[in-house]
Order: structure tokens, then C-alpha cells, then sequence
């Protein structure tokens, strides 16, 4: 499994600075998007003529759109507090991804055409044309940064590079420069309604498939239902839930929890995509677009409630953004938050006492968890800030009797992120993901070593597969990897309902084989 | 001597109305540009109220900074509140009668000047020897360093070894108040201080120095987290829902 054209870095007890190696990632660029995956999100197909003059005006269009942009592009002093706090740096060494120095690939454009000192001394202040060569940095430098906002937790001023990058991925896309993977995908949700192109058929298939996998492992009827009208909650996962491992275990999880919780829900086939690839290509209009799918199947379903399955950056759009992307929600019970996260549903019905455990059930496992980098930095689960670090680790606690956190300065809101976010989980960039993994993987290796662990806990669709697909390159195993609803679903004592029969049957199963995802649709899991 | 001083009078007045004229051009246009989506870096306070604590400790304490390095922080921060001290210190020259909290800041205004200087040193030194930081620092990075550590050397000389007359000093400033000219002491330390500052203040609104009113704007920083709670919507924005 792992067979690399490149070096893997070896993992280090604690992750170490590299020292500056100008070009070491310069070859790294993502396919290029072709005119059918462009037309569909309002792109050109191709470079556009004259496309220096109509990136600057896109550039200006959206300095005057986002004043995180415009205060961004003034701001940085170049202290170097977020120098060696990207991931994708302390893999590499490439100075262009420390979060300035990638800051610095836009910034230099924007002093030499938006600012006075740019224009009259260039060369002092470092300002430069937007020339081709600029361009191609921008396609490979900008397709580096997983939009996780670590560096933000660190800047004296609060400046993010994830809105650095998004702006920067919006102005190409606006002259014909898109990433194939991104791109793509967003189409897929249009035509199909989710990022793997799964149509409802296939998506009743497998959750009918779920239900009696289910039943034959724990004889209860635990229901998986697809457009159900007027059921209490609508369910918007990762589509990745659907198919691959270890997200599919989430997902039997969720269903589980909901059963003993006595609600009625619902999955829909038009939003069957928690994912918004729009906010990866900084595409308000498309973004909002995807989010407007959710809306409209919560309409049509008549549902009360809204819940979120495990996914980062989903959860991202979804807590901070859904109201503003697809508000108001006077329409939906007023005494939930809209959107709720299936973490805080869980733990809810936990303090409520409404779930029972069995601990034992997973004593094969010692946990640690992974905060996803989006849940971690842009979101929060609870009333209180901080709930999106302290429900997880609730939940593990409720349901696991092993487990132990990685080193303080890599979790919570200095979590690393797992190498593969913000519209990177794609083969193409496969030496940047391996790479991009070590600081975490180092943290994972260091609690392996000291406390035993053998297993991750996530609630992200990207890191799950990202994880799954790079911790062979490093010598561990791919399933190390769990969802934090595989440890609920582990654990959960089902109630069985009237029609349940005691005692188990133990008759071979002739469910599809939820073990073989498409190799390369996991990658689209996210 | 009559021209020294003229010229002296005219950058003072160039330079202010630069300074007010160009921050505020930026500060209307940070303020008018909207912020269509809530991005607080979270963890992030839940109310009006922990923004504005929020924001304080990274105006006072500079919080962010100082969970990112130590080194930058040390002195960053020993620049920055020495800067604070010795710009009350100086507040003298502008005020008449001078405010009792001022008399009382004098001698820690020498500190500061002191602090101040070691600081912008520590802050250069790390852009020769920390390869990270040498390969994100411009020509313009050096140039103002230089400038505030010529501003803070000179500064200091007048006071510990070449004395000027600082009651002529404050004849001259109080003087601009009121366009009535008084001489400057044509005392060449004096003069080169006073050029450096006018400088400063002149290229304050064009260059990195933003990052003063640039952090008040910060959206990352300054947004409450609430976004469930309350819609969260850009002008532009909107006008997409009409159509």
C-alpha cells in the first residue's frame, strides 16, 4: 500500500521545524478543470483573453465584498508567529506555505495594483505584477492550504489564509482556472445531489441493506428512512456515510441513537450532501446555491428539526453559515438550534439518561481523538464556546473505557488538520496529503508509543478518508481510523420494539458488501 | 534659521493632515466593506460584551501573539508599550497645563524609550537569524525598523547626553496650534528626531503600520459567535435573495 514516488518523512516524537527549502512543493498542482465541469457553476470554460486585467478586477470586486480580505491584505506586519504553524509547512519545508508567505503570493499582487506605495516603489515593498508566473503559484500555492485556520488562532490581527485562499481560487475560477476535483463534485450535487454521484435508488439500496445488517447483528428493527415526508428531523450527512468505511459505521450509529431516542427522521435523496464544495472555491453564489438544497428538501419534507452527521468542514457551513446562505428558519421547531450537530443530539439524550451503554463493547479499542479542523476553529457544538472540543470527547467517555488525548498543543483549537481538507482529497495531490499528515500523525504515533492508543475517534468525513489513505504510508494501519459514532453504535443497548423477536437470529446475512468502497469515489467522501 | 523653522512648521501640518486625512480613508473604507459571513476564530465569545474583552487582550496583552512566540511576543510587546510610555511622556510638549497623570508617567517614559529601543533591536535581529522570517521580510520591513530605532536613538541621546531646549520645543508645537510660528532650536539631533517622526506619520496609512486599526476590523476577532441565533447578512448578499 504505501508505494510513494516521494519521501515520506518519518514520524518524530514531537514534530520539529523544517528549515527553509524555497521550490520543495513547486511541483505540486491539482488537475485542471475542463469547460463541462466549469460551465455548470457560472465559470469560463478556459483561460479568458485578457485574463491579468479581468483577475485584478475580480480581485477588486471582492476587496470590496469581503472586508476580511481587505483588512487581511493591509494588516500583516511578516512577525512570523504563524510561520511554522501550517501543516503543509512543517511537512514540506516550502517557505510558500508558511501561511505568510502564501498571504504573500496574493498580497504582492495587491500592493503593486490597489495601494500607493506598491505602485510608486515595487521593488521596497516587495510588490509585484500579476504575471504568469505569479498565476501558476497561485494554482499550485493556493491548491496547498486546506483552508484549516490554524494560522488564524496565532496572527497577532486575526488574518486567516483560508479566506486568503478561497479569494484567490474564486478570482481563477472567474478567468477559467479551476481545480477539476472541486469542480466537479459541486456539479454532482447539482445533478445528482450528492459529492459520489449516488442516486437515490442506490442510496435506498444501502440503507435497506443497513437496516438488515442491523437487525441480523442486534435483532432490533433500527430504520435507516430516505424521503419520508413529515418525519420529525431531516438527517444531512456526508455522502461518504453512505458507502465507505469507517463512515458507514457513523451513519448505523446515528440511526441507532435516533431509535432510542424515539424520533422519526428522515435522509433525502436531493440533499443527500452535507459537504458545501462552494465554500472550498470561495464561491458565495454557489455556496449558496448548495445550501439552498437543504432548504428546499426541508420544505418539501415537512420537517421539524435539521441534524448534521460528522463532517468538518460541512459543519462549518452549516453552524456559521445556513442562516445566512438559506434562512430564515421560522419554519421549523423553534426549539432547536438550526442546524443541530449529531454530537449535540447524543449528548443531549446522554445527560438526559435516555441512553444505555455497554463500555465493554468497545475495550478492544484504547481512543484518542482527532478535532477537526473546521469543527475545532470556525464552529461550536453546545451553548458554550469550547463545546465543539469538550461534547466529542463526552461522547467517547459515555461509550469507551480507554481513552487518552494527544498532546495538548496539538488539539483542541491547535489541532492539526489531517492534510486533506478544504478541496485537497484528491489523488492528484497525494505527496502534499502524505505530507500535510505528518504533524498529526506524529502527535497520533507519540500517544501510540506512551499511553497504548490504537485508534482515532473523528467526526469528519474528509479526515476519515484522508487518514484512512495516508496512515499506510507511515507504517500504521487504515483502520485505525473510527467514526465517533461507530464507538455510540458499539456501544448502545438497543431497546428492542414490539415486532423485534428477543431472541437473535443468527442467519447468514446476504447484505451488499459494505466493505469494498470504489477506491477512487472514497476519495469524494468528504 | 527662519526657513528651517517654516519648513519644519509646513511638514508637521503635511504630516498630521496625512496621518488624520489617510487613516480615516482606510478606517471608512474597513468600515463600509461588509463581512457577508461569520468567521470568528473559535472558540470565539458568544455575547457584545466578551468581543470587547476579546479584543482588549489582544490590544493590551497581544494573546494571539503570545500563544504563537514567545520570542516575537517578548518583544513586540516591550516595542509596543514602550512606544505607549514614551508617546504619554511626549504628551507634554502638546498639552498646557500638563495633565497630573502625565507628570506622574514622566520617568516611566524613559523606561519606555529604553524598553522600546531593545524591543525594535529583538524584533530585527530575529529577521537576520530565523530563516523563516528572513525569507518573509521586504526591504520595507528593515526600512521602518530602522526608522523607529533612529526615532527612539535619537530620542534618547537628547536626553542622556546632548540636551536640547525642550521648553523652546513646546513654544514651537503650541505654536502650530494656532498658525503663529515660534523657532525651532536648530539643534541637529532635534531636527533629525522630529524629520524621522513626521515621516512615520506620513507613511503610517500606507504601509503595514495598517495593522493598527486593521486588528479593530478584524472579522475573525471582532464577530460574536452566534450565528444560529441571529441571520447574519451582507447587503450584497441579500440582493441575491431578490432574485
Amino acid at each position: 500500500m504505501a508505494k510513494a514516488t516521494f519521501e515520506v518523512p518519518a514520524l518524530t516524537q514531537y514534530t520539529e521545524v523544517p528549515p527553509v527549502t524555497p521550490g520543495a512543493m513547486a511541483h505540486s498542482a491539482p488537475f485542471k478543470s475542463r469547460e463541462e465541469f466549469q460551465i455548470p457553476l457560472g465559470f469560463p470554460g478556459e483561460l479568458v483573453e485578457d485574463w491579468q486585467t479581468k483577475a485584478i478586477a475580480k480581485m477588486g470586486e471582492l476587496l470590496g465584498k469581503y472586508r476580511s480580505l481587505r483588512v487581511y491584505m493591509d494588516a500583516c506586519v511578516k512577525c512570523g508567529a504563524c510561520t511554522d504553524k501550517c501543516h503543509y509547512f512543517l511537512g514540506t519545508g516550502d517557505p510558500k506555505n508558511m501561511p505568510v508567505g502564501r498571504q504573500d503570493l496574493m498580497r504582492k499582487v495587491y500592493r503593486r495594483y490597489f495601494t500607493l506605495a506598491g505602485k510608486l516603489f515595487p521593488k521596497l515593498v516587495g510588490a509585484e505584477d500579476l504575471t504568469e508566473e505569479v498565476l501558476n503559484d497561485w494554482y499550485s500555492y493556493f491548491h496547498q492550504c486546506s483552508q484549516c485556520r490554524r494560522c488564524s488562532v496565532f496572527c497577532p490581527y486575526g488574518i486567516d489564509t483560508a479566506e486568503i485562499s478561497m479569494a484567490a481560487r474564486e478570482i481563477m475560477d472567474s478567468i477559467g482556472v479551476g481545480q477539476k476535483y472541486c469542480n466537479e463534485i459541486i456539479g454532482k450535487v447539482y445533478r445528482i445531489g450528492n459529492n459520489l454521484g449516488l442516486p437515490g435508488p442506490a442510496l435506498k439500496d444501502t440503507l435497506e441493506g443497513l437496516e438488515e445488517d442491523v437487525y441480523d447483528n442486534t435483532g432490533v428493527r433500527v430504520k435507516y428512512p430516505i424521503d419520508q415526508v413529515g418525519a420529525e428531523i431531516l438527517l444531512v450527512t456526508p455522502s461518504a456515510d453512505f458507502f465507505a468505511e469507517p463512515h458507514v459505521d457513523g451513519l448505523v450509529g446515528y440511526g441507532k441513537v435516533f431509535h432510542e431516542a424515539g424520533v422519526s427522521w428522515t435522509l433525502s435523496s436531493y440533499a443527500s450532501e452535507a459537504a458545501n464544495f462552494g465554500m472550498f472555491i470561495g464561491s458565495y453564489a454557489n455556496m449558496r446555491r448548495l445550501a439552498q438544497r437543504i432548504r428546499e428538501a426541508a420544505i418539501q419534507l415537512k420537517v421539524k428539526r435539521i441534524v448534521f452527521g460528522e463532517c468538518g468542514h460541512a459543519w462549518r457551513v452549516a453552524y456559521s453559515f445556513l442562516n445566512t446562505l438559506a434562512g430564515p428558519w421560522d419554519f421549523l421547531d423553534p426549539r432547536y438550534p438550526v442546524p443541530q450537530h449529531i454530537c449535540e443530539f447524543t449528548y443531549d439524550l446522554i445527560q438526559q439518561g435516555r441512553l444505555k451503554f455497554d463500555k465493554s463493547e468497545n475495550d478492544d479499542k484504547v481512543l484518542t481523538f482527532h478535532d477537526s479542523c473546521n469543527v475545532a476553529r470556525a464552529s461550536r457544538m453546545g451553548d458554550t464556546p469550547g463545546g465543539q472540543f469538550e461534547i466529542p470527547r463526552a461522547i467517547i467517555r459515555a461509550t469507551c473505557n480507554h481513552f487518552y488525548d494527544m498532546d495538548e498543543e496539538t488539539i483542541r483549537d491547535r489541532t492539526f488538520c489531517c492534510g486533506g481538507g478544504g478541496g485537497l482529497l484528491t489523488d492528484d495531490l497525494m505527496e502534499l496529503r502524505v505530507k500535510g499528515a505528518k504533524p498529526r500523525l506524529d502527535a497520533l504515533n507519540n500517544v501510540m508509543q506512551e499511553k497504548g492508543v490504537t485508534h482515532m475517534a473523528a467526526i469528519c468525513a474528509i479526515c476519515k478518508s484522508q487518514f484512512t489513505k495516508v496512515l499506510p504510508y507511515y507504517g500504521l494501519e487504515m483502520d485505525q481510523i473510527v467514526s465517533l459514532h461507530q464507538l455510540v453504535s458499539n456501544a448502545i443497548v438497543l431497546t428492542p420494539g414490539p415486532d423485534d423477536d428477543e431472541d437473535e437470529d443468527e442467519d447468514e446475512d446476504d447484505m451488499p458488501d459494505l466493505d469494498d468502497p470504489n477506491e477512487e469515489e472514497t476519495d469524494e467522501a468528504a | 534659521m527662519a526657513f528651517l523653522t517654516s519648513f519644519y512648521a509646513f511638514l508637521f501640518y503635511f504630516a498630521a493632515f496625512v496621518l488624520v486625512a489617510g487613516l480615516a480613508r482606510k478606517i471608512i473604507q474597513y468600515a463600509r466593506t461588509p463581512a457577508p459571513l461569520k468567521i470568528p476564530t473559535t472558540p470565539a465569545p458568544t455575547t457584545r460584551t466578551g468581543v470587547v474583552f476579546r479584543m482588549m487582550r489582544e490590544v493590551v496583552l497581544f494573546e494571539s501573539l503570545f500563544r504563537g512566540n514567545k520570542w516575537t511576543w517578548i518583544f513586540g510587546w516591550m516595542f509596543h508599550f514602550g512606544l505607549f510610555l514614551v508617546t504619554l511622556r511626549h504628551l507634554r510638549y502638546f498639552i498646557e497645563p500638563v495633565w497630573f497623570p502625565i507628570q506622574l508617567i514622566q520617568p516611566f517614559g524613559i523606561y519606555g524609550g529604553i524598553a522600546m529601543v531593545l524591543g525594535l533591536i529583538g524584533l530585527w535581529a530575529r529577521r537576520f537569524l530565523v530563516d523563516r522570517v528572513k525569507y518573509i521580510t521586504a526591504p520595507s520591513d528593515h526600512l521602518i525598523l530602522g526608522l523607529l530605532v533612529a526615532i527612539g536613538c535619537t530620542g534618547l541621546l537628547m536626553k542622556f547626553a546632548f540636551h536640547v531646549d525642550v521648553v523652546e520645543i513646546k513654544h514651537f508645537f503650541q505654536g502650530l496650534y494656532s498658525y503663529n510660528i515660534q523657532p525651532l532650536p536648530a539643534d541637529p539631533l532635534l531636527l533629525l528626531h522630529l524629520f524621522l517622526v513626521a515621516v512615520l506619520m506620513i507613511i503610517f496609512p500606507y504601509s503595514k503600520l495598517l495593522h493598527a486599526p486593521g486588528l479593530f476590523f478584524s472579522p475573525t476577532r471582532n464577530q460574536v459567535d452566534n450565528p444560529r441565533e441571529r441571520r447574519h447578512i451582507a447587503p450584497w448578499a441579500r440582493e441575491l435573495e431578490q432574485s
